[in-house]
């Protein structure tokens, strides 16, 4: 399994480093770090797809002329131009995708100044309490 | 073969809502002319999935094509597919939108600010879209490009109510759902490396090859527990709801009964593609998937539940109410079976009609008692809002079971499906102990709304519903009828749609 | 022994309970009276001799250690996690086909199309400008459309709402005003007015910076880059315009208004040229956009002014992201 891994060593760097993001984007509770663990995720997954689109001793899908006016487009010559495109498409979601989680995090600071998900919970579920509680006495008044 | 004009309406239906939705920043926001301008263009939309319908079931017999989107064919270029299960389900979505958005046509003014309602009417558009486009697109990148599209407006319709717990809600909803896409996205990278296709019917061929030649079985599990996983998590399965509530319960009532109705049956109908389409049911039974998602569903039938109980919140109590009847469809798509994914459609479809329902009632309901969501403020609110307290009481009955109503049919056809399975003990005490757990908080939420209280009454804001109130609410009660009563045809056309899946 | 194992029992459910020993000069409290409501009686007779039961033991406890302990156990389940997932990933990547290798299940007949037609079928020498805006143009639509989500969004989250705070606490239902716990720093704009190093820079560098990113966008099918990352370098001379004049320089021509207009215009004009080529080609009708020779600028068919489309878009939004989140505002 080693060589195999060795082999396959940017997938296998790949992989570690989105398995870290994705560890980061669930567990770190500071929502800045979540978001730098979502992009560290994606940027594993281009490496991934970069490393999958290569093909040992071939160049860039960009045509080359033959010398007489022609063009190259012999399957051999070129990598996989597949991945490439899928990277472009990743790269501008996880942009759009940081922008917003970033918008709506400064929204949560203005609203309960910290950038802990978990804080502003508990401070949501003092409020909560005052209301549940609120609720308690309306049924008990209603019981009795 | 099909006409020209019904060939087109997958890819019209997807570019009129996109177009609708990039149109509309421009408008002029007054008068209400975006959320009008959304309306009519999701009659529209509907009006052409109905006559898709009807063309592509004419005459007894089930066509399907594919449309291909540009001038390369199959595996080059992108594409749609069409069949009858698709063109139903188009159509139930552009209804349940359209009803979700005009029930609510009062209460979204008041909760969102005017400056925002032009963008709400945007991200309506956009979700439609996405939506459409997750129900007909035939390429498993292009479903991801949408899936993402779907999570940024769903997230952000959550946030289009301007307070606190909505930004919070939102947040929560976001982190879960970008998980999500990221273990969706790996996984397809992995099914990419493996078979060298994203189209559906391509991938299936290269995976029937690879396991009929055992190769690449482990890679093959892992991007199928990960795809399942991360379309699990976007569509609350259990042990991955916990945003659901905060989200749906602290949304507008429209952002609520569009996000339970609609979004998460999105991505339960992507899982539904990918297990029939791309894996196909046997290599699904030998990777034991079908097994995970059975549990799973199972589970989520009784916790959900257990969980709604203890909710004073009304619309807290309905949100998790739909994880439970998630938990229904999974269940369904566990037996893996032609009849289960049926039932499983069917129930998609019913829930579709009913939680919308049920979320534009409690508003109205709660609008009633002075804007106040907790049950017990809700008590006599009936004899104000009869058309939202008959909602409610129609929906409630549909949730539990009860003949005649919608759930009861769907429920049927899940307990008829799982006979042919090997566990149906499992299913058949599941499915009777969390109808019992459903009765448990519907019936005292309906015997709060009925019981007269003539304290209470004194504080209620005299509001009379308004007509497009009334109107919606009659067609979807009409339409919990009608999916209760006559839905023998509906589940023969549902079960002809998932034989030529 | 049956005793024994009684009394044991006893004290033990005393114990979780709650319910401690009865001291020997008991006094009776006295029997409410009845007409007490019944949610105002005490609640156990005995609860003069309350202990705290088991749960509330618990609780205190929890109290105390609870925050510490989610704490470590947050972090143990932090690590198993992302250990499981990587180990699981690994093993998977293991078995994955060997990297570079040219008979790999990716190198297909897909492929063989691409490279060997994708110059006379698409028009364009970039092979993969061909395939993301041509072969496979739907997707890079809904990529677009997800830009345009965002903004929108983030337009919606913190432009309207904080330049109209006066309009916002008039209205009935904003519980978030009032409190406001950021305290911003004042914009940059009216930090520094006149820096003469910046601004020489910038009045050398924006010019080159349009170039780059025009040349960019407009040889997309020709050679690496394309609409976004032209777009991007172009938000990037935008962005250095406004920290070096000023917002208010960059305001006078590129505001809200002028941000959606550009932004929803190029989206339709690439919704509807890309609509057309889908409908055409669906349903086989011949299309009249030429694909011109390879190698030329006006080759490629639709590729050029998609390009150009995407990078309007990309540089207005990017551009619009960072004015929304440093100044609040376009």
């Amino acid at each position: 399994m080693l060589e195999k891994l060795l082999l396959n060593h940017y997938e296998a760097a790949a992989v570690i480093l989105s398995g870290i993001g994705l560890t980061n984007l669930l567990l770190q509770r500071n929502l800045i770090k979540k978001i730098i663990g979502l992009n560290i995720m994606d940027t594993a997954v281009y490496l991934f797809l970069a490393a999958k689109g290569y093909v040992e001793g071939r160049a860039a899908p960009i045509l080359i002329e033959n010398g007489s006016g022609g063009w190259i487009n012999s399957a051999s010559v070129y990598v996989n131009p597949v991945p490439a495109g899928l990277v472009l498409t990743g790269i501008v979601v996880s942009v759009s995708v940081t922008a917003f989680a970033l918008a709506l995090t400064l929204k949560l600071y203005e609203s309960y100044g910290t950038l802990n998900i978990d804080e502003a919970l508990m401070r949501m579920t003092e409020e909560q309490k005052d209301i549940e509680a609120k609720i308690d006495a309306a049924e008990e008044e209603v019981l009795s | 073969m099909i006409g020209m004009l019904a060939y087109n309406i997958p890819f019209v239906s997807i570019f009129v809502m996109m177009i609708c939705a990039i149109i509309t920043p421009l408008l002029p926001n007054r008068n209400r002319i975006p959320e009008k301008l959304s309306c009519l263009a999701i009659s529209f939309v509907g009006l052409m999935s109905a006559y898709l319908l009807y063309e592509l079931t004419a005459g007894g017999q089930t066509h399907s094509f594919n449309f291909a989107m540009g001038h390369f064919p199959a595996p080059w270029g992108n594409e749609l597919r069409a069949g009858p299960l698709e063109a139903v389900l188009s159509l139930v979505f552009c209804v349940a939108m359209l009803l979700s958005l005009t029930g609510n046509f009062s209460s979204t003014a008041e909760d969102i600010a005017p400056k925002r309602r032009n963008i709400f009417c945007v991200l309506v558009n956009l979700l439609t879209a996405s939506l459409l486009a997750l129900t007909y697109t035939n390429d498993l990148f292009t479903a991801y490009v949408f899936i993402e599209i779907n999570t940024i407006a769903a997230c952000a319709i959550v946030a289009v109510k301007e307070s606190a717990e909505t930004v919070r809600a939102a947040l929560r909803y976001l982190v879960m759902s970008l998980v999500g896409s990221g273990l969706v996205m790996i996984a397809i990278c992995l099914l990419y490396d493996l078979t060298g296709h994203l189209l559906m019917q391509n991938m299936h061929r290269a995976i029937g090859e690879l396991v009929a030649t055992k190769r690449y079985m482990m890679p093959l599990t892992v991007s199928l527990a990960l795809i399942t996983a991360g379309l699990a998590i976007k569509s609350a399965l259990y042990p991955f709801a916990s945003w659901l509530p905060d989200a749906h319960g602290s949304s507008t009532n429209a952002s609520s009964a569009i996000l339970s109705g609609l979004v998460l049956k999105g991505h339960i109908f992507t899982i539904i593609k990918i297990f029939y389409r791309v894996f196909g049911l046997e290599v699904i039974h030998l990777l034991r998937m079908d097994t995970v998602i059975f549990i799973l569903g199972i589970t989520a039938m009784i916790m959900g539940s257990v969980h709604a109980l203890r909710q004073k919140n009304v619309k807290r109590m309905i949100a998790w109410s739909s994880v439970a009847q998630v938990g229904y469809i999974f269940m369904g798509v566990g037996l893996n079976t032609v009849a289960g994914i049926a039932a499983a459609c069917l129930h998609i479809i019913v829930h579709a009609c009913v939680k919308p329902m049920l979320f534009t009632a409690a508003g109205g309901l709660s609008n009633a008692a002075g804007h106040k969501k907790g049950l017990h403020a809700l008590m006599g609110t009936f004899y104000v809002n009869v058309w939202a307290g008959l909602g409610l009481i129609a929906g409630a009955c549909s949730m539990m079971g009860i003949p005649g109503f919608a759930g009861f049919a769907s429920k049927l056809s899940l307990t008829l499906a799982s006979f042919d399975h090997s566990t149906v003990i499992w299913a058949l005490t599941a499915l009777a102990t969390s109808s019992v757990l459903n009765a448990l908080y519907y019936v005292p939420a309906v015997i709060v709304v009925l019981t007269h209280n003539k304290d209470a009454q004194k504080n209620f804001t005299a509001h009379s519903p308004t007509l497009s109130y009334k109107v919606s609410m009659f067609v979807f009660l009409a339409l919990n009828f009608y999916l209760g009563l006559f839905c023998v045809p509906l589940l023969r056309l549902i079960t002809r749609g998932v034989n030529v899946l | 022994m049956n005793e024994e194992l009684r009394r044991i029992w006893q004290s033990f459910f005393n114990w979780v309970m709650g319910i401690g020993p009865r001291p020997e000069n008991e006094v009776i409290p006295p029997e409410p009276p009845p007409d007490l409501p019944f949610t105002q009686r005490p609640k156990d007779k005995y609860s003069r001799f309350h202990e705290a039961t088991l749960k509330e033991r618990y609780n205190q406890w929890l109290e105390i250690h609870g925050l510490h302990l989610f704490s470590v156990l947050y972090a143990g389940l932090s690590v198993l996690t992302c250990v499981v997932i990587v180990s699981l990933l690994l093993a998977t990547v293991a078995e994955l086909p060997p990297f570079g290798h040219e008979r790999n299940p990716a190198n297909n007949e897909v492929i063989r199309r691409y490279v060997e037609h994708g110059g006379h079928e698409t028009g364009a020498q970039n092979i993969v400008a061909g395939l993301i805006l041509d072969y496979r143009a739907f997707d890079t639509f809904g990529e677009s459309a997800v830009l345009f989500t965002a903004a929108v969004s983030v337009l919606m989250l913190l432009g309207a709402s904080r330049r109209n705070k006066a309009d916002d606490s008039q209205s009935p239902k904003t519980e978030s005003a009032g409190r406001n716990f950021l305290q911003r720093a004042p914009p940059a704009s009216t930090l520094r007015k006149d820096d003469a190093i910046l601004r020489g820079v910038a009045n050398l560098s924006i010019p080159v910076i349009l170039m780059m990113g025009c040349v960019v966008v407009i040889n997309g099918h020709l050679s690496p880059g394309g609409g976004f990352s032209g777009g991007a370098i172009l938000s990037t001379a935008l962005i250095l315009a406004a920290n070096a004049y000023g917002f208010r320089r960059v305001h006078s021509f590129f505001n809200e208004r002028t941000f959606i207009v550009s932004s929803s215009t190029a989206l339709m004009i690439y919704a509807l040229s890309k609509g057309y080529s889908f409908f055409t080609g669906a349903n086989h009708i011949h299309s009249i956009i030429p694909k011109g020779t390879i190698g030329d600028i006006l080759s490629g068919g639709l590729i050029l002014p998609l390009n150009i489309c995407v990078g309007l878009i990309v540089a207005g939004t990017l551009y619009g992201f960072y004015a929304l989140f440093s100044e609040g505002d376009i």
